[in-house]
């Protein structure tokens, strides 16, 4: 019985952490490849959640829904909405310099929350939407996490495959030059807006299909869910210590930091019972700190980027 | 109409007047070390939570919980600075980005670890409001905007007739030039975070005045505060208050047309026009 217990705590932490990865993976081609400093990265991946919630729950008089899709349609459509809506912010504010993007990209995220809390037709606001079905259901709990699980780790594995390709073609290595020096890049005819552009749509791109993953996982979905503390500060701190430019540090980062982060919670049970309200704090402030001390002993991170070699040719 | 007009003029400029004093450090410290202060909201929050301690616990009049909580947040800010962005000065502005992040973060939670997430007054008693014809005026308004412009003409005479201002300003126009011609830099950074702690304490106390303390306090204007920074050009403090006057009659105004839980995204809208048509400001920064 225990060891029952313990395994399905273990899935429970691997689909959660996987999830994360994903996330880390879609920032890793925005920061990571391109340089580029997002900061929304709750807003895509609340669009990402609501819209798979929106596709695939039964009809319900509280907010739109009654689509009834199966996963995969609405997790690509939800992967499609967050592209969309990063190419239309994309077009303003890609070409803005790195810390006014991270100042308009915190707007978006804002905005995003704001809509899902006061468009009560869209999403039921503030009490969020319930009953969101879960893919592989019917084939009782243990199985159904499994396989959950198991579409998780092949969610990676496809987007690993994907972006470590793309990090390796010559795509990637415009994305490396106009990151490392701008005007270099510009002057060797590459088209800096449309590469830093399609840097941006595809990491939304990937935010929105985990989003999709997020919302089937949870079940419920409300916009509390969305904090930029959870959505944004962790998966920043996965990429940053796992080593930003590197798809492997990415999935490791955030593996290591959702334990890490699992782990605190063991810790602050330790805590007397009046701060039990508080734990909550307590566990953001040691990762906060942690974030600092990676940043000022180790900024590249466990695995620091690793260019691929240029072909030698003859 | 015009009767409302007026009266949300008035509280645009009350809430104009806090915004103007947090973008002031904001548009100093972007100038001087190149980064966007993310934690500036949480020192806001922080000011006002010291504040506390001297009219709660202490029991001590306003108006001096409010000096003392000025000094009390200049000097956390200075020992941010000496603890964590010391080491980060030959770091890329980004990491420095990054890094205030996570201390916004930092200092959020030792706020609510301290003094817990609930919504707290200062006080309870109930003022009633000045009645001018149609118009209501209430009087902590009136004090709060009476120390904002006290607050920045200290700031004028600050930056203009002492040293350590001039080189101020001389460092958020232009670093290299300052290094050059022999300006202490890291004496200038450490007035800089005082400067801006001090201030933002200050938007952080009139706040909580005009509404509640709770741990997001500052969090939640840090938007509109970068936007005044921006639209008065990175690296001048007197742009950066006309630019949170400017802003916070605007948000206000707005709600005349559109639904008051959409007024963030006014802030964002100046943003991201500025940014396109303007980007170094309406008067001309960085």
């Amino acid at each position: 019985m225990e060891l029952v217990g313990l395994l399905s705590f273990l899935v429970f932490f691997l689909t959660l952490s996987g999830i994360y990865a994903v996330m880390a993976l879609g920032l890793n081609v925005q920061w990571g490849f391109s340089g580029q400093f997002n900061i929304g990265i709750a807003g895509f991946w609340a669009v990402g959640s609501y819209t798979a919630a929106i596709l695939t729950t039964p009809e319900s008089p509280f907010h739109l829904g009654g689509f009834g899709w199966p996963f995969l349609p609405s997790a690509l459509v939800a992967a499609l909405l967050a592209a969309v809506i990063a190419l239309l912010i994309g077009l303003i504010c890609v070409n803005l310099r790195t810390d006014y993007l991270a100042i308009a990209t915190i707007g978006i995220g804002e905005i995003i929350r704001l809509v899902l809390k006061n468009e009560e037709w869209l999403t039921n606001g503030v009490r969020g939407i319930p009953a969101i079905p879960r893919p592989f259901s019917g084939l009782g709990r243990e199985l159904e996490a499994l396989l959950f699980l198991g579409l998780v780790v092949a969610t990676i594995l496809v987007v690993y495959a994907l972006v470590e390709r793309a990090r390796r073609s010559p795509w990637g290595r415009v994305q490396r030059a106009i990151r490392e020096n701008e005007p270099a890049a510009l002057a060797a005819g590459k088209n800096v807006l449309r590469f830093r552009l399609e840097a941006f749509v595809l990491g939304a791109a990937i935010m929105g299909f985990g989003g999709a993953l997020y919302a089937h996982f949870a079940g419920f979905i409300s916009p509390e869910a969305f904090d930029p503390l959870f959505a944004t500060f962790l998966v920043w701190v996965m990429l940053i210590a796992g080593g930003s430019g590197n798809n492997i540090g990415a999935v490791l980062g955030a593996f290591a930091i959702w334990a890490l982060w699992s782990g605190t919670q063991f810790m602050t049970a330790f805590l007397p019972i009046e701060w039990a309200a508080r734990a909550g704090a307590v566990r953001v402030l040691l990762v906060g700190l942690l974030l600092q001390v990676i940043l000022i002993t180790r900024p590249e991170g466990l695995l620091p980027e690793r260019p691929p070699r240029p072909a030698v040719r003859d | 109409m015009l009767v409302d007009l007026v009266q949300l003029t008035i509280f645009g400029l009350v809430v104009g007047g806090i915004f103007a004093l947090g973008a002031v450090g904001v548009s100093l410290l972007f100038g001087i070390l190149r980064f966007a202060n993310f934690a500036h909201g949480d020192m806001m929050t922080l000011g006002a939570y010291l504040a506390l301690v001297f009219v709660g616990p202490l029991a001590l009049p306003m108006w001096v919980a409010f000096p003392a909580a000025l000094a009390g947040t200049a000097l956390a800010a200075v020992a941010i600075d000496r603890a964590l962005f010391k080491r980060l000065r030959r770091a890329s502005p980004v990491i420095l980005l990054i890094s205030s992040f996570g201390l916004a973060l930092i200092l959020r939670s030792l706020i609510q670890i301290i003094w817990g997430p609930e919504n707290i007054v200062y006080w309870t008693d109930i003022v009633l409001p000045w009645r001018l014809g149609e118009i209501r005026i209430r009087p902590p308004h009136v004090v709060m905007l009476a120390v904002t412009v006290a607050l920045v003409v200290a700031l004028h005479l600050f930056l203009t007739r002492t040293r350590i201002g001039k080189a101020m300003r001389a460092m958020a126009d232009d670093p290299d030039l300052a290094r050059i011609t022999g300006i202490p830099t890291e004496r200038v950074i450490l007035w800089t975070w005082a400067l801006g702690g001090a201030l933002a304490a200050a938007a952080g106390i009139f706040l909580a005045v005009d509404t509640r303390l709770n741990p997001l306090l500052g969090w939640n204007v840090l938007l509109p505060v970068f936007a005044a920074a921006l639209l008065g050009g990175i690296g001048k403090p007197y742009g950066a208050i006309a630019g949170g006057f400017l802003l916070g009659v605007a948000g206000e105004v707005s709600t005349l047309v559109l639904d008051p839980v959409y007024k963030p995204a006014v802030a964002f809208a100046v943003i991201v026009l500025v940014l396109v048509y303007r980007p170094t400001g309406l008067f001309g920064g960085r």
